[in-house]
């Protein structure tokens, strides 16, 4: 009895914690090529949208998610041409980005709203998903397996391949790297292409998994929760990975008061804990000194290859 | 073809001033060819959007009323800004503004007296500076930054409001409906003439000249913005970066708190659960369109304002969705910020280096 609670919370915190995960892994990969994108919550909105309209199009639930991931990879570059290109400030261009997925995805998603599509079925076969105990395991859906691979394919490319230590140099060192003859300028172009993609199938996450429908603001800010996520991770995929788990475990609170029956505590400020718990998350990182060592040298800082 | 970008020794003051202008007009032609795309009548919606609020007079009351909030968070948000201060929580700050003052409105509510509107304002200038208080000590103290602890705190002050309409704050007599009480005649702010516009409109624009006054001929306007443009010599200077970071917050926050306190006593006349309209991340954008400046923030707002009356319009006779003034507002920042290479390069025609050495 209680097994089958756990289970059932499990499954709700996978939930959470996917998006979050999928979207932070790609923030993070933008981070550690020197690039700041704070457009992660409208890059999610347009993958949410347009994974929700070419799903329901097209019935197929595959050819929506890559859509997401191309049509948010897409806005990513308008960030990458402001940045990169014209060296706009990227706080700024990251919100202007914000600003323009909440709009677009709204205007896009006018004549979804109300409908449904069919949601994501489990992976493996019914007899493993489920599965009184195994579906712990097995009952998911492919994108929850996607997000672990990511997890792994994102570490093992920084840490162990050549391209990654270039990734790594260029957000480190960028004149250096740029001196030794690295292309800066398009390894961030590529960085945030892949943190768009990422962000848009995280999103799509949404309108295609957890709701499954288009409404609008479907992402309720949780863009931002991923941002706050890639500073708990100190830049490190692995810790990523756990922190989104913590993070799904706070989202889902409200849902496991609602459904035990517990009513002490209003239901607002539960809502309320996501937000209150990054904030408390990334004031406890900070408290620890070597943090400042931990961010990319250029985080943040555009970059001119003349000068 | 191949443009080429030299940098100017000296950035252009007449592009400074030039590009807000041609992003606007960038924004109109593209926005025109969107909405044609997307399948709507463009040339319209662009015309309603921009010019029929302009040209309609009985318009411009709404004007007015829509760009209050606008420049008072603008100007707030433009002194941190101008010192690298990344306050982008203004909307919480602007509902926590509206939340304190509504707070003195409850506790007064069968008073009458001429001291309980400003005693609201005050309570709502120190709730939102307060709010904003919380990024400015966790960035001094703790290096949190102020970008994600602001915004977090946004979605935070939307579920107290939500508490408080649905549970100490409700109205007793309002048949169950999540709202406060209605202000009362000494809480509401009172009209201008015989106009709809409320006396939060010209203290808005009042505001907006003493705060050029302040940025640009006193110490603290100094200060703020060397620290912004210089952190080292800033030091060197004696001027306190963490103080800088304390006051261009606490600034932003009372300014967002003072303008929602105005709202809610003004076209409100209550608190209600949607009372968070977007004008915190709106402000964002008339910060820059306005060039962090009072007189150009009060340009923006109106342009702003414009857009989201015209937006009404165009919904009404076209069928826009809302959602357009938002896109066309977000196209206007990416218009300035891609412009905005022009005040820093020159663009040149490449390949025939006929211009000689520079």
């Amino acid at each position: 009895m209680t097994e089958a609670i756990l289970i059932s919370i499990l499954v709700t915190v996978v939930g959470a914690a996917t998006p979050i995960l999928l979207a932070g892994l790609g923030e993070l990969v933008v981070e550690k090529s020197g690039v700041l994108n704070l457009g992660v919550e409208g890059m999610m909105l347009v993958g949410a949208v347009t994974g929700f309209a070419v799903t329901t199009m097209t019935g197929v639930t595959f050819v929506g998610i890559v859509a997401a991931a191309v049509a948010a990879a897409g806005a990513s570059m308008i960030f990458g041409y402001l940045t990169l290109t014209l060296t706009a400030n990227q706080v700024a261009t990251g919100l202007a980005l914000t600003i323009f997925g909440i709009g677009l995805s709204s205007l896009m998603g006018a004549g979804f709203v109300g409908q449904t599509v069919e949601r994501i079925g489990p992976l493996f076969p019914p007899a493993l998903a489920e599965h009184e105990h195994l579906r712990v395991l097995f009952g998911y859906d492919p994108v929850v397996y996607f997000s672990f691979a990511m997890t792994l394919v994102v570490a093992w490319f920084l840490r162990r391949t050549r391209a990654g230590l270039i990734l790594r140099a260029v957000g480190e060192n960028d004149v250096s790297a740029h001196s030794i003859g690295y292309s800066v300028i398009s390894v961030r172009y590529m960085a945030v292409a892949f943190g768009g993609a990422m962000a848009g199938i995280g999103g799509c996450y949404y309108s295609l998994v957890l709701t499954p429908m288009w409404a609008e603001r479907l992402t309720a800010g949780r863009g931002w929760i991923a941002l706050a996520l890639v500073v708990f991770s100190a830049w490190r995929p692995m810790r990523l990975l756990a922190g989104a788990y913590l993070f799904g475990v706070v989202m889902t609170l409200e849902l496991h008061a609602k459904a035990a029956g517990f009513e002490y505590v209003p239901p607002e400020f539960l809502a309320a804990m996501p937000y209150l718990a990054t904030i408390v998350v990334l004031a406890l990182i900070s408290m620890r000194k070597s943090v400042g060592s931990q961010a990319p040298a250029c985080l943040g800082q555009p970059f001119k290859p003349s000068t | 073809m191949l443009l080429e970008l030299e940098k100017r020794k000296q950035p252009s003051r007449a592009m400074l001033y030039l590009t807000p202008v041609i992003s606007v007009m960038l924004t109109m032609v593209f926005g025109a060819t969107i909405f044609s795309l997307l399948g709507y009548d463009g040339p319209e919606a662009v015309w309603d959007i921009f010019f029929v609020p302009v040209l309609d007079i009985g318009a411009w009351q709404d004007l007015g009323i829509k760009a209050a909030p606008l420049i008072l968070i603008a100007t707030g948000l433009s002194i941190g800004f101008r010192a690298n201060v990344w306050n982008i929580g203004a909307e919480g700050q602007y509902v926590m503004g509206a939340l304190a003052g509504t707070g003195v409105a409850l506790a007064t509510w069968e008073m009458e007296g001429w001291w309980i509107l400003p005693a609201m304002c005050f309570a709502g200038m120190i709730g939102g500076a307060l709010y904003a208080g919380i990024p400015a000590l966790l960035k001094t103290k703790l290096n949190v930054s102020e970008i994600l602890s602001s915004l977090m705190l946004t979605y935070v002050s939307v579920q107290l409001l939500y508490f408080l309409m649905r549970g100490p704050w409700k109205d007793p007599e309002g048949f169950n409906f999540p709202q406060s009480r209605m202000f009362n005649d000494s809480q509401i702010l009172p009209e201008i003439g015989n106009t709809f516009v409320h006396l939060g409109v010209p203290i808005a624009f009042i505001v907006a000249v003493i705060a050029w006054y302040v940025l640009s001929k006193t110490v603290f306007g100094f200060e703020i913005r060397v620290v912004g443009a210089a952190p080292h010599a800033a030091r060197y200077g004696g001027f306190n970066q963490k103080r800088t970071i304390w006051l261009a917050l606490l600034a932003g926050g009372g300014f967002a708190g003072f303008a929602g306190i105005l709202e809610a006593a003004g076209p409100y006349g209550q608190m209600v659960p949607q009372f968070p309209t977007g004008y915190g991340f709106t402000a964002i954008i008339v910060a820059f369109l306005g060039r962090l400046h009072p007189a150009g923030i009060v340009l923006g707002a109106l342009i702003l304002a414009i857009s989201y009356v015209g937006g009404e319009i165009a919904q009404s006779s076209i069928g826009l969705p809302n959602a357009a003034s938002g896109l066309f507002q977000a196209m206007m920042l990416f218009f300035l910020l891609a412009t905005d290479i022009l005040v820093n390069y020159r663009l040149r025609l490449g390949g025939a280096r006929s211009g000689g050495a520079a």
